[in-house]
């Protein structure tokens, strides 16, 4: 039997245009030997939901600098319960300010991570809380 | 068998599950395997390949939307290569067909090689075969036609359409007579681009030369995807060609040379995968390994060794 | 810069001091690093001697402030004359916050405005369209229709200051509706200054707010140039964008070539759809970025001067020295900016200031300290723009002209960058120019590869960033960080609603079909959008016309 392996969506969520980290962190999983799907920019939670949905993926990485984090980030997570798929993992990044991160962690983000985060620390995240 | 009544409903959270359990060959998708096949064989599987920058996905995403419009259920694999370092893979190419997402009738799903030999094309047979029994009418691969392993692919398509595009650099010499052979429709791209009509009409010439003797002879198609231009010829040509294999019993010659390809692939990996495990696990296997090296016994030995002990 | 003899007598005593005096210093301490590189991966000697700018000609490479090449500066007497326009990159919210800030700003000294618009409007949504969603002023301020825009210079008399504007897709909606705010004040569109970004190019390679498909992208560019030369002459047409090329990763060399190289496909299509190249060179503008390996982005700026002016001259055959004369804005680099220990980020802000200046910029933007946290808060922003205040007033450094000239280090670097970038053109031109070397994603390839790379570096520890990786300490998370109201979102939408309802909707139903028509045609669409921004048509009912004929663009992802 193959071994598993780890999908991952990398998403751009909402109208922010930045995708440099997006694209850091679909190439730091990929060389840390995970099936990474990019969706591009200016993704509805619809959009991404349902991407994550279809590509049965275990881990949802939204990217966002714009500050529309609130609005966006709990909406994927709450679609994706919707779908049946409660138990994918969603972790977020982007300028987020602290103050913002108690409240999308309520809401089921698994982890933010902010500006001068190592790739490491996301994919050691990554592996350790995908079952 | 909870999983395989939702997919064969429609749900596709269950259908991805399947793929997914597939692709990894555990246990419960063979079993669901099994009993997916009796349902397989409505589906008009279409092979889409071409070099990078030809418009393949544009291509796809604009005759999977005229497809909708007639209601079909349309499922598309996106095939992109893995990296062979990691086994990692970056797949993107539903960035082009995003606003299929949504589309209830449609099922996109990116599939890596997984830098193993035979590795895509297994994930291929799996997937088509699920999708297939799910009662999707079409099901699109999509593959980068650079490698053997994409053209191999694209073979175990009832219809095969190469694109092509004017201006990339590679001129029409350049591309692999392996092709030709496999293309049922072929598509000029980007066709308001200059060097269209050159491309075509070499298009044509390289085919007339190469011609089997068949009654279908591929049609060349010109397109401009993103305009939607000449689009809903294409999709006129695919049916048609799906109409000529069904009349001329071709239809049944190639699914049954498939089937063929494909039990004979499926036991090459089985017997591949237990010959692996089992040498691994006896240990015996390196030091066999350096007596050969060693040159006190040879690999064709060996070799039968191994295999007569195992099919005891 | 010597004569022969000279120098070969200064290469023998270097290689005396090579072998002898550093050879035995070397025995005893190892140098930090085996190899020493600028940020562009360009390797730094240990020391640079007459003998590095041996071939420099003073007269052809160099020349006089305010002649060609302009290596040396675009101005006769640079910032003896007067300081380079101090510009805060500014807007959030609504248009009536935003007014407030550029006012505050303008009282602090600032000499210039520089609107933010937020994403929604970047893109041309309204913010009544799904889309803009809990986008809403968030990363600029909100403008739907001309009554915005009015709000937003309330107060502000246009024929005393310069504007420039962030935006490229929609660009020639903000500009009609910036003209249609000087007819109600009654000033006269020949008489405003500003500059519109109106970069497509970047956007589709690296800072993603495009909209149309690249032809019709390119039109609308053209229509404005053809529009301003005739109706607003003293107007910046467009500001050709390194600094989003140097955010989204390029590396230093890269900057400079992928914008020029965008400079070039503008100045051809342009004269391609039948303009005067001296007609528009003149209006032509640039941005860059200014990072923090101070003599590379000062050696940066002058390559470039060079590498345009000669372009403009020997490619294009411009005849009038104001179109070979690379005119830019400079903000400084916001991804050096860490969200550790904050307060630093006012000391990177400051060498990249310097950068700027000696680089001989004409108006800059600073970063505040915060940026990486959230939007700034307005005292942020001041000690940003003291920064700028302090190097002008107190340095010294703007008393002469190009003061690093001459210096060995500076003119090798110079010419390093003008050749490496010089060699990406010329890759570039094979490819078909820079547009269709975006269409093949090879100048997004080349940036994402320079940004993980340097990811990597960061990782490994081999690049430092004080504070983040090194000098790391554990910090109180941030207080008192702008946050923009989610309520001023529903006040948006409430505004535009209460606004079409009381505006004249035959009026803008005409002449809205009358743009959809000409956009069919191959008319210069200006006037269009002018006449339909007059009567309050709104930003994305002019954009979504131009989509229902141009088309939506599709991006290539190469990763």
């Amino acid at each position: 039997m193959a071994e598993k392996l780890i999908r991952v969506l990398v998403a751009k969520p909402g109208l922010d245009g930045h995708d440099r980290g997006a694209k850091v962190v679909a190439r730091a999983l990929r060389d840390a030997g995970m099936e990474v799907i990019y969706t591009g920019l200016r993704q509805t939670p619809e959009q991404i939901a349902a991407a994550a949905v279809q590509e049965d993926v275990n881990v949802v990485c939204l990217s966002l600098l714009s500050g529309a984090h609130n609005h966006l980030f709990p909406k994927v997570v709450q679609l994706l319960k919707e779908k049946d798929a409660g138990d994918i993992l969603v972790v977020g990044g982007g300028v987020i300010p602290d103050a913002d991160i108690p409240y999308l962690k309520e809401n089921g983000i698994a982890e933010i991570f902010t500006p001068g985060t190592p790739t490491s620390k996301a994919i050691e995240f990554i592996t350790s809380h995908v079952q | 068998m909870e999983l395989l009544k939702e997919a064969r409903n429609g749900n596709k959270r269950a259908i991805a599950r399947l793929i997914t359990l597939a692709e990894s060959e555990a246990e419960e998708a063979s079993h669901a395997l099994q009993q997916l096949y009796a349902y397989t064989g409505g589906a008009h599987i279409v092979g889409i390949t071409g070099p990078p920058g030809s418009g393949k996905s544009t291509l796809t995403d604009k005759i999977v939307k005229k497809l909708r419009k007639e209601d079909k259920k349309v499922a598309i694999l996106a095939v992109d290569p893995t990296s062979p370092f990691t086994g990692g893979a970056i797949l993107g190419d539903r960035v082009r067909m995003s606003d299929l997402n949504l589309d209830e009738g449609v099922y996109i799903r990116s599939l890596g090689t997984r830098g193993k030999l035979g590795g895509l094309s297994k994930a291929v047979h799996y997937a088509t075969k699920i999708l297939d029994a799910c009662d999707y009418d079409y099901i699109f691969i999509e593959t980068v036609g650079v490698g053997q392993s994409e053209v191999d692919i694209v073979k175990t398509a009832d219809t095969t359409i190469v694109v092509m595009v004017p201006g990339l650099g590679d001129d029409i010499q350049a591309i692999k007579a392996g092709i030709l052979e496999i293309g049922d429709l072929f598509i000029v791209n980007k066709s308001d681009r200059d060097g269209a009509n050159r491309l075509s009409i070499e298009l044509q010439m390289m085919l007339d030369l190469n011609a089997v003797k068949s009654e279908w002879t591929p049609p060349i198609n010109m397109t401009v995807a993103s305009k939607s231009e000449g689009v809903d010829e294409v999709v006129e040509k695919i049916k048609n060609h799906f109409v000529y294999l069904q009349e001329s019993g071709e239809l049944t010659v190639r699914r049954r040379q498939r089937l063929e390809t494909e039990i004979i692939d499926l036991v090459i990996q089985k017997l591949t995968t237990y010959m692996t495990k089992k040498m691994s696990k006896e240990g015996s296997y390196e030091e066999e390994l350096n007596r050969v090296f060693n040159k006190e016994t040879d690999p064709y030995t060996l070799v039968n060794k191994m295999l007569n002990e195992s099919l005891k | 810069m010597f004569d022969k003899e000279k120098l070969a007598s200064i290469q023998s005593a270097k290689e005396g001091w090579d072998n002898g005096t550093v050879a035995k210093a070397l025995g005893k301490y190892k140098e930090r690093r085996e190899e020493f590189t600028t940020s562009s991966k360009i390797p730094v000697e240990r020391l640079y001697t007459p003998l590095n700018t041996a071939d420099l000609d003073y007269e052809q490479d160099l020349g006089f402030p305010g002649q060609y090449p302009f290596t040396r500066g675009v101005q006769p007497t640079m910032y003896r004359g007067r300081f380079w326009t101090m510009r805060q990159y500014a807007g959030f919210a609504t248009a009536e916050e935003s007014n407030k800030r550029y006012k505050y700003l303008l009282e602090q000294g600032q000499t210039g405005l520089s609107v933010a618009f937020d994403l929604p409007t970047q893109i041309g949504y309204d913010s009544d369209d799904e889309i803009a969603h809990g986008e809403i002023g968030k990363v600029g301020v909100a403008i739907d229709s001309l009554a915005d825009m009015e709000t937003l210079f309330s107060g502000i008399p246009l024929d005393k200051v310069s504007t420039s504007m962030t935006i490229n897709a929609p660009a020639s909606v903000l500009l009609a509706m910036y003209i249609a705010v000087g007819e109600k004040q009654g000033v006269s569109a020949d008489v405003l200054r500003g500059t519109i970004q109106n970069d497509i190019l970047k956007e589709y390679s690296a800072r993603g707010t495009y909209i149309y498909p690249p032809a019709p992208s390119m039109r609308l560019i053209t229509n404005i140039f053809e529009f301003c030369s005739k109706n607003v002459p003293k107007w910046n047409t467009i500001s050709i964008s390194g600094y989003h090329i140097r955010e989204a990763g390029s590396t230093a060399v890269q900057e400079v070539a992928f914008t020029l190289a965008d400079g070039i496909a503008y100045v051809k299509a342009a004269i391609d759809a039948g303009l005067n190249v001296d007609d528009f060179a003149g209006r032509l503008s640039f941005f860059f970025n200014s990072h923090n390996n101070l003599l590379e982005e000062v050696a940066k700026f002058r390559a470039a001067r060079k590498l345009w002016a000669k372009i403009m001259k020997e490619r294009f055959g411009a005849t009038k020295p104001r179109s070979w004369m690379l005119r830019f804005h400079t903000q400084t680099g916001g991804s050096t900016l860490t969200a550790q220990q904050p307060d630093n980020n006012i000391v990177r802000v400051a060498m990249q200031t310097l950068a700027a200046v000696l680089g001989g910029t004409q108006s800059l933007h600073t970063n505040s300290k915060d940026e990486a946290l959230a939007l700034p808060t307005e005292d942020s922003v001041r000690i940003a723009l003291r920064t700028q205040q302090i190097v002008a007033y107190e340095s010294g450094v703007c008393d002469t002209i190009d003061p690093l000239a001459g210096s060995y280090y500076v003119e090798a670097l110079t010419k390093k960058i003008e050749d490496e970038a010089m060699a990406y053109i010329e890759k570039i031109d094979a490819l078909g120019g820079a547009d269709k070397a975006i269409e093949q994603g090879f100048i997004q390839k080349e940036i994402a590869d320079s940004s993980y790379n340097y990811q990597k570096e960061v990782e490994s520890g081999h690049e430092v960033i004080v504070g983040m990786n090194k000098f790391y300490i554990e910090e109180k998370p941030v207080e008192g960080l702008l946050r923009v109201d989610p309520a001023v979102g529903e006040a948006q939408v409430k505004k535009l609603k209460a606004m079409k309802e009381n505006r004249d909707n035959v009026a803008v139903k005409n002449k809205l079909d009358a743009l959809k028509e000409a956009a069919k045609t191959d008319a210069n669409l200006m006037p269009y959008i002018l006449d339909a921004v007059r009567v309050y048509g709104t930003e994305g009912e002019i954009c979504n016309i131009l989509r229902e004929v141009f088309g939506e663009y599709r991006p290539v992802e190469i990763l």
